[in-house]
């Protein structure tokens, strides 16, 4: 097993993909001969040709578009928004077509495509580079929303949404594409989309979070553990939508607390959603309110504030000690 | 029934009215004051200088990621025709023309350090922040435009974007819209020949920019971008009819991006060096600069002290900026301009964070 990071790890899944499937094909802006402005389709237009890495014209409606064009005649297109602040060009096509033809045909056509979209803060970027949007598409009907959280899952997550059926929306956390290195096997490995995961166990509170916020979250169950006696069990959902809430709200109804954490904007965000399903799922069992630790409902400040907007552990910590003190 | 061609006037003119040695094409020659003339030499010198420091700082981690305007100063001709009341909608690689219209060189680097406060736009500037998503500001202006003809002013809007741009939605939308309504539009397509790794001839089989106003019935027009005397001329007659209510124009000022993309990109990945030597004979100040020498409006002392001048100019505005960046920023502030009136769970979530930051300033205190 190589030690690799999330760039590394996707690129590996794209790789693989297409040496084993000639449906799969890769579009986007800067793709090709750039290999992406983050190098996750580095090397693949010259392994696989132009005909199947396209640098297609700047076109965010185009690329999706086009993409259930391909998506309809057979091929499996993924195709990368160069960051998720515009693929908003790009939702029209998703909402009115990927994900609905399935459903318009009664069966007839599908739209198994794959919209890769960098998001989030962190990185000290420009203006619409570091937004958590996935509410957005994960309030779609018809698009299935994923977001991994280190390079081992996202490789494996990356693989299950090009064979999917059905539309994914695939958000990668910037923060963390070269934050760290995890073993990657170099044989098969999928993750099947629409479920959650354990990664860490603990029976005082839990701790739900995602993608780049995952984490701060662990820094804080560790933190807890060691300087509080505080056991967190910590859970990944990796996917948005559908939403896994047989982990959750099992775990809930052993710790009776929890806290979400995600740096999208709060309201109708997905911690949103989260706190439903608990309170139609572990009502009885809850002892404290559940609390949200999340971006504020204001645009993402530009990056000397973002470290103050983004959620960190120590705010992490403070939500868990109230939940525990109520 | 026969088949038959149908008649439609698709001309498209390229104007150029300097050569690359600063040769001027007498009839075409604008006549602008001398006062005129050396501020706009003074303008782009000072904004390449200001453009380099600005690299300078990025290298060195005291401002984040930023778009180097090197080598498209002669945009500022596209401004120079403007009146106060007009309107700019500016992509990312607009500075030089921002700061013609006046917007201060601190505020610039407020932005690209990081600060909400670098967006303020001083009171009386029409100009519009700049457009980061690609192509999405050209609307903006068309729709300012329509204003300008419901208020009966003699006022235009003009909108920037790139070769890039051209390939968005939005972009035939606005033309369309600008089009139909005849506003008094000017669109100005800074063409640099690249959008980051993907050239031009990748960009539109298009062999000009300028002709895709043809299919909107909107006069076109392809321009010697690093001619600054054939972009104030095309855009002079642009907003002369655009003033005298004969709608809209669009211009490609031909370009090159001489420097990276932006300061985190690589060109050495998709583009050779022996194509951006060419460029530098065409460098639009040098050969604006011959065209002053010859003119006997600069001499090689007056140009040294230009330069002076303005590299000054820009240490003074970075010592402004760097006694506001000393004094700190609240993170409060992240919440100012959210909405006119805050709503209450906002309200509730600024406390959180005033709260937190207390708490954490008197564990440290
Ligand atoms: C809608 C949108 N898509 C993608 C991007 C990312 N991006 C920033 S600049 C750029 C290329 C723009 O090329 P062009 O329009 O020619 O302008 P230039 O950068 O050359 O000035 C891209 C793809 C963006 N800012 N907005
Ligand atoms: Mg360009």
């Amino acid at each position: 097993m190589a030690k690799m990071t999330m760039v590394q790890a996707l690129n590996m899944a794209l790789a693989q993909e297409m040496e084993k499937d000639d449906r799969v094909v890769v579009l986007g802006e800067d793709v090709g001969v750039d290999g992406g402005v983050f190098r996750v389709t580095d090397g693949l237009i010259d392994r696989f040709g132009g005909e199947r890495v396209m640098d297609t014209p700047l076109a965010e409606s185009g690329i999706a578009g086009f993409s259930i064009g391909l998506a309809l005649y057979g091929l499996r297109p993924v195709c990368e928004m160069q960051f998720s602040g515009f693929s908003y060009y790009a939702m029209h096509q998703m909402e009115a077509h990927a994900a609905r033809l399935r459903w318009r045909s009664q069966g007839r056509f599908h739209v198994p495509m794959v919209l890769r979209c960098p998001y989030g803060g962190g990185v000290r970027a420009l203006e619409h580079h570091s937004e958590s949007r996935e509410a957005y598409w994960a309030h779609t009907p018809g698009l299935k929303m994923v977001i991994p959280s280190g390079p081992r899952n996202a490789r494996a997550l990356l693989v299950s949404a090009i064979r999917d059926p059905d539309p994914v929306v695939f958000y990668e956390p910037k923060a963390v594409y070269r934050a760290f290195r995890e073993e990657v096997p170099e044989e098969e490995e999928v993750f099947p989309i629409g479920r959650s995961q354990l990664v860490r166990g603990g029976k005082d509170v839990t701790l739900i979070s995602y993608g780049a916020t995952l984490r701060p979250t662990l820094e804080a169950a560790q933190t807890l553990h060691d300087r509080y006696g505080i056991e967190a069990e910590v859970i990944d959902l990796l996917t948005i939508s559908p939403l896994d809430d047989e982990l959750f709200s099992g775990s809930v109804r052993k710790t009776g607390r929890a806290v979400v954490v995600h740096e999208a904007p709060r309201s109708f965000g997905p911690g949103a959603e989260v706190v439903s399903r608990l309170v139609e799922k572990a009502f009885l069992y809850l002892e404290a309110p559940v609390k949200r630790v999340t971006g504020f409902d204001i645009v993402i400040p530009l990056y000397q504030r973002e470290q103050e907007y983004l959620p960190h552990a120590d705010r992490i910590m403070k939500a868990v000690r109230e939940t525990l003190d109520f | 029934m026969p088949r038959k061609p149908i008649d439609i006037p698709c001309r498209v003119d390229h104007l150029s009215i300097l050569s690359e040695d600063g040769e001027v094409d007498r009839e075409m020659e604008p006549e602008l004051s001398e006062e005129l003339l050396l501020r706009m030499y003074r303008t782009m010198l000072l904004c390449r200088r200001f453009d380099e420091r600005m690299l300078t700082l990025q290298r060195q981690g005291r401002i984040g990621t930023f778009a180097p305007i090197k080598g498209q100063e002669a945009q500022i001709g596209a401004v120079v025709p403007l009146e106060p009341e007009d309107w700019i909608a500016p992509s990312f690689r607009e500075m030089p023309a921002e700061v013609w219209r006046g917007k201060s060189l601190e505020s610039v680097l407020l932005t690209y350090a990081g600060y909400n406060e670098g967006g303020k736009i001083p009171e009386g500037l029409n100009n519009l922040p700049i457009a980061i998503p690609v192509g999405s500001q050209i609307l903006h202006a068309v729709g300012i435009a329509y204003g300008m003809k419901y208020r009966r002013k003699r006022h235009v809007a003009m909108a920037f974007f790139g070769d890039g741009g051209t390939s968005e939605g939005d972009f035939h939308e606005a033309l369309n819209f600008a089009g139909v309504f005849q506003v008094p539009a000017v669109f100005v397509c800074q063409n640099n020949q690249w959008a980051i790794s993907v050239p031009r001839s990748r960009q539109t089989r298009s062999r000009t920019l300028a002709q895709k106003a043809v299919a909107y019935e909107i006069p076109g027009v392809q321009v010697d971008g690093n001619d600054i005397l054939a972009v104030y001329v095309a855009v002079k007659e642009a907003v002369e009819r655009a003033r005298a209510g004969e709608g809209p124009t669009f211009i490609e000022n031909v370009t090159y991006r001489m420097s990276v993309h932006t300061t985190a990109d690589d060109p050495k990945k998709y583009r050779r060096d022996e194509e951006v030597e060419p460029w530098i004979a065409r460098d639009p100040i040098t050969r604006f600069e011959k065209y002053l020498l010859k003119k006997g409006l600069l001499t090689d002392q007056k140009v040294a002290s230009v330069d002076e001048e303005v590299t000054r100019e820009v240490r003074e505005a970075e010592q402004r900026w760097a006694l506001q960046v000393e004094e700190g920023i609240d993170p409060m502030g992240m919440f100012d301009h959210a909405y006119e009136d805050l709503p209450p769970h906002i309200l509730v979530q600024r406390d959180e964070l005033r709260r937190e930051l207390e708490e954490k300033s008197s564990q440290r205190g």
